[in-house]
C-alpha cells in the first residue's frame, strides 16, 4: 500500500468540540454530546437522515456502566434505524473505521463522535485497569507513574531534560490561550513534582468533553465544505504491551503508521500530536521527524485539555479545522492509546491549493 | 490529493471477501486452565492452522468483545496485542453490545473490501467466569430502575408480547430448546452437551423469567472464535474451500422510544433487507439454505424467523412447530446448537458468522447441512437494537 493514494477522495468537512470542563455533574453524556452533534450537522447543512454511516468511540470504564455508548446513540437520533458502529477506544479509531467504510463506497458521508466523562472517578486509577491483569494491574501503577518512567528514560538517554519539558508545557499552554475550548486559565506554573521527574505542568488536566467530525467523499465533500481537509492517508499500529520489552524513548509504531499514511512523502506545516505528557511530545517529534519549522499543537494539545477517549479525535479535528480556515495546507493528526504511547494512529490531511 | 480525479479513482467496486480459516475454543463454563491471552490465542492459532497460514501472513487484527466489566480489564486488546501477534500491526477493537461478534467480522471484512489490507485476523471472545455476567448486565441505579435481573428480565415481556400477538402455543419455546440442545451434541465445540435431554425435561425445568424456563436460556460460557478473512488472491491460495461473503450489514436503533416494536424491531428488518439486496436475494425462505441466528432465549427463533423475512408476521412459530428448522428440516436453524448451547457473549455473534461459513465450506462435521450453498449468520444486542448480519456462499459474488 506504501505510496498508493487512497482509492477514494475522503475529507473531514466539519469538526466540533465542547468546552472541556473539569466536572460536568449536571450533564449526562448525551447532554454533553448533543450540542457538538448539532454543531457539525448545522455547519454542513446535513440532517441525521443524510448520514450514511455513524461511528463512535468511548469507554465503559469512564462511565462506570456497561454499554455506555447506547445512551449516546439516543442523542444521535437513530430513527429510522441507522448504519452504525462503535469502538471501545479513542474516537480517532472510530474515524478510521468510518474512513474505511467510505473507502468501500458503501457510504458517502459519515458522522464520527466521541465522548469522555472521567470526572466521576479518578482517571489516574481507572487507567491502571488497562494493564496486564495478571502481572501489572494488581500493582496499580498509575498513568502518571508510567509516564514518569518514560520521561526518566528520555532524560537518561539525553533526549530531553526537565527545563526542556517545562518548555513544551509552557508553549502548549500559551497556544491554548487562543483556544476557547481548552479552559486553561492562563499559563500555570510548572508546579511541584507529581511523580518525579514530571511536574504538574507536564501532566494533562483531566477534562470531560465530546467532539464530532463529519467525513464526506469526493464532490459531496466539496459541496459541504469550502476547503475540505482531504485525508491523504491514515494508519495505526500497536506495540507490545509489556513496558519491559519496549524502548520507551522511541515510538516505532508512530513511525510506521506515519510512513504508511504518507507523512514522510512531503513535509507537513502543522502537527497536532496527542501527547498527554510533555515528555511524550519529545518521543513523537523524534518518531515523526518534526523540526522547528512545523507548527506543533497550535491548539494547545492534550496538555491543555485531555478529555479521555476524545483527545485523539480532537487532534485530527483541530488539524482539519486549520486546513478549513486556510491556516494549513498539509497537516498531521496523531492519536494514542494505552500506556506510554503503546498504540498510535497518524492521519495526513491536505487542503486544495490556494 | 487534489490531483486525484473522480471519487472512485481507478479501482471501482469492492474487493470480494473470503473466509479461509476458522478456529474456536471448546466452550465451557470456566477455563481455569488458561489466561485471557491463552484463550484468545488458542482460537487464533486454530484459525491460522485451518488456513495453513502463519502470523506473518496477517496484516491486521480486529477484535471484539462485550462490556469490559465482564473480565474487569479496560480495553483488553492493549494487553492482548502480543498474544495475537499484533505487534507492529494495526489492531482495532469493536464494541457494539451483543451484536459485537458479528460487527467485528464486518469491520474486518471492510478492511479487505476497501483494499486497505489483504489478510485480516478477526477474533471475538468472552471469559465470563472472570465475573458474573447476569449482574454485569444489570445496570446499576440510577441508570435503570432496580426491577430487572439480567437479560432475561428485559426480554421476557417481549416474548410474552410475541405469544399474545401470534397466538403461538406455549410449547413452541421448549421445542426450540430441545432442538438446539440436541444439535449441540453434534458440535464438539458447544458448551452444553446434555446427552440425556428430553422434551419433558425442558418443559419441567424451573421457570426463571415467565415464560422463559431454565432450559430455554443460554448458558454463561468462556470461549473465543477467530476467522481469517482474505481477498481474491488469498482465497485462490486457500488449501480448503473458502466461504464468500455475499452481503453484510449493521443497523442500530434507540433502546426505548414510543412506538418501538420490541417483538420485531425495524433495525433487524432493515439490516436483513440490506444484506439480501447486496446478495441479490429476493425470497430468503427459498434462496437461503440455513441460518445461524442469535437466539439467547428459545422464543427468539420464531421471532427472528419473522423479523428476517423467513416467515410472515405471526407465522414464524409454525415453521418451528412443524420441524422446518430441525437439522434435517427444510430451513435448518442453529445447526451448531446456537447461543442456547454456547454463550461467550462477545464471541456469540462471531460464532454465528463462523458457523455459517463452516456450512458453506462443507466443514461443519456432524452438524453439516447437506448442500448448504447460502447460509445467513445473524447477531443482535442491546435492547433488541443493534443488529449485524452476513450472508456467505460457496461461490464468489457475481456482482
Amino acid at each position: 500500500m506504501l505510496g498508493t493514494p487512497p482509492a477514494r477522495e475522503i475529507a473531514v468537512v466539519a469538526f466540533g468540540q465542547t468546552d472541556h470542563l473539569r466536572t460536568t455533574d449536571e450533564l449526562s453524556e448525551v447532554e454533553m454530546l448533543m450540542p457538538v452533534l448539532h454543531e457539525v450537522l448545522d455547519r454542513t447543512g446535513l440532517k441525521t437522515s443524510d448520514i450514511g454511516f455513524t461511528c463512535s468511540g468511548s469507554s465503559d470504564y469512564l462511565a462506570g456502566r456497561p454499554f455506555s455508548f447506547t445512551m449516546a446513540l439516543d442523542g444521535v437520533g437513530a430513527w429510522p434505524p441507522i448504519s452504525e458502529s462503535h469502538v471501545e477506544t479513542d474516537g480517532a479509531w472510530a474515524l478510521y473505521e468510518a474512513w474505511i467504510k467510505l473507502l468501500t463506497g458503501e457510504a458517502d458521508t459519515a458522522l464520527v463522535y466521541a465522548h469522555g466523562k472521567s470526572s466521576p472517578g479518578s482517571v489516574r486509577d481507572v487507567l491502571t485497569r488497562q494493564l496486564d491483569p495478571y502481572y501489572v494491574a494488581p500493582l496499580w501503577p498509575d498513568a502518571v507513574a508510567l509516564a514518569a518512567l518514560q520521561a526518566q528514560a528520555l532524560i537518561d538517554a539525553g533526549d530531553t531534560d526537565e527545563s526542556a519539558l517545562a518548555g513544551v508545557a509552557a508553549r502548549s499552554r500559551a497556544a491554548a490561550a487562543d483556544n476557547p475550548h481548552a479552559q486553561v486559565p492562563g499559563p500555570p506554573p510548572q508546579g511541584e513534582y507529581v511523580v518525579r521527574p514530571l511536574r504538574t505542568g507536564d501532566c494533562p488536566p483531566s477534562r470531560d468533553g465530546a467532539a464530532a467530525v463529519i467525513l464526506a467523499a469526493g464532490d459531496r465533500a466539496r459541496k459541504l465544505c469550502e476547503r475540505p481537509a482531504w485525508i491523504r492517508g491514515i494508519d495505526h499500529r500497536i506495540e507490545a504491551h509489556s513496558l519491559g520489552v519496549r524502548d520507551l524513548t522511541d515510538s516505532p509504531s508512530t513511525r510506521l503508521a506515519a510512513e504508511r499514511a504518507g507523512a514522510f512523502e512531503r513535509p507537513v506545516d502543522t502537527a497536532e500530536l496527542h501527547a498527554p505528557f510533555s515528555s511524550q511530545e519529545v518521543v513523537l517529534r523524534k518518531a515523526l521527524r518534526l523540526d522547528d519549522t512545523v507548527n506543533v499543537n497550535p491548539s494547545g494539545g492534550a496538555l491543555s485539555a485531555n478529555p479521555v477517549m476524545v483527545a485523539g479525535l480532537i487532534r485530527i479535528g483541530e488539524a482539519a479545522a486549520r486546513i478549513h480556515r486556510g491556516e494549513s495546507d498539509r497537516a498531521l493528526g496523531h492519536a494514542t492509546s494505552g500506556p506510554c504511547l503503546q498504540q498510535n494512529l497518524v492521519a495526513v490531511l491536505e487542503g486544495d491549493p490556494r | 490529493m487534489s490531483t486525484v480525479g473522480a471519487a472512485t479513482a481507478g479501482r471501482a467496486g469492492k474487493e470480494p471477501v473470503a473466509v479461509v480459516g476458522i478456529g474456536q475454543t471448546k466452550h465451557v463454563a470456566a477455563r481455569h486452565d488458561v489466561s485471557i491471552a491463552g484463550l484468545v490465542r488458542e482460537a487464533a492459532v486454530r484459525a491460522l492452522e485451518d488456513a495453513e497460514l502463519t502470523w506473518a501472513d496477517i496484516d491486521a487484527v480486529v477484535i471484539g468483545k462485550a462490556p469490559d466489566f465482564f473480565e474487569g480489564v479496560m480495553m483488553p486488546e492493549l494487553y492482548l496485542a502480543d498474544a495475537l501477534g499484533a505487534v507492529g500491526k494495526p489492531m482495532l477493537r469493536v464494541h457494539t453490545a451483543g451484536s459485537v461478534g458479528g460487527s467485528t467480522a464486518l469491520v474486518a471484512a471492510n478492511l479487505i473490501a476497501a483494499r486497505v489490507h489483504g489478510t485480516v485476523l478477526t477474533l471475538a471472545f468472552e471469559k465470563q467466569s472472570e465475573s458474573n455476567a447476569m449482574w454485569g448486565l444489570s445496570l446499576p441505579v440510577p441508570f435503570q430502575q432496580p426491577l430487572l435481573a439480567g437479560a432475561g428480565g428485559f426480554f421476557a415481556p417481549h416474548v410474552r408480547a410475541y405469544m399474545r400477538r401470534s397466538g403461538a402455543p406455549d410449547t413452541v419455546g421448549s421445542l426450540v430448546a430441545y432442538k438446539d440442545r440436541r444439535n449441540a451434541l453434534k458440535n464438539p465445540y458447544a458448551h452444553l452437551h446434555e446427552h440425556d435431554i428430553t422434551l419433558e425435561k425442558v418443559q419441567a425445568s424451573p421457570m426463571l423469567w415467565d415464560p422463559i424456563r431454565y432450559s430455554e436460556t443460554c448458558p454463561s460460557s468462556d470461549g473465543a472464535c477467530a476467522m481469517i478473512l482474505t481477498d481474491r488472491s488469498g482465497a485462490a491460495r486457500s488449501p480448503r474451500p473458502p466461504a464468500w461473503m455475499l452481503g453484510g450489514a449493521m443497523r442500530s436503533e434507540p433502546t426505548l422510544f414510543a412506538g418501538k416494536n420490541f417483538v420485531s424491531p425495524k433495525a433487524g428488518m432493515d439490516c436483513a433487507a440490506d444484506v439480501y439486496r447486496q446478495a441479490g436475494i429476493a425470497d430468503p425462505r427459498r434462496e437461503i439454505d440455513a441460518v445461524e441466528m442469535y437466539v439467547p432465549f428459545s422464543w427468539y427463533e420464531p421471532m427472528w424467523l419473522e423479523n428476517l423475512g423467513f416467515a410472515d408476521e405471526g407465522e414464524g412459530w409454525k415453521l418451528t412447530e412443524s420441524g422446518v428448522t430441525e437439522l434435517d428440516g427444510d430451513l435448518p436453524v442453529n445447526m451448531s446448537g446456537g447461543v442456547l448451547s454456547t454463550n461467550p457473549i462477545g464471541a456469540s455473534g462471531m460464532i454465528r458468522f463462523a458457523e455459517a461459513a463452516l456450512q458453506v465450506r462443507g466443514q461443519a462435521g456432524e452438524h453439516q447441512v447437506d448442500g448448504a450453498r447460502r447460509v445467513l449468520g445473524h447477531a443482535y444486542g442491546g435492547g433488541s437494537q443493534f443488529f449485524s448480519m452476513w450472508l456467505v456462499g460457496a461461490q464468489p459474488p457475481t456482482v
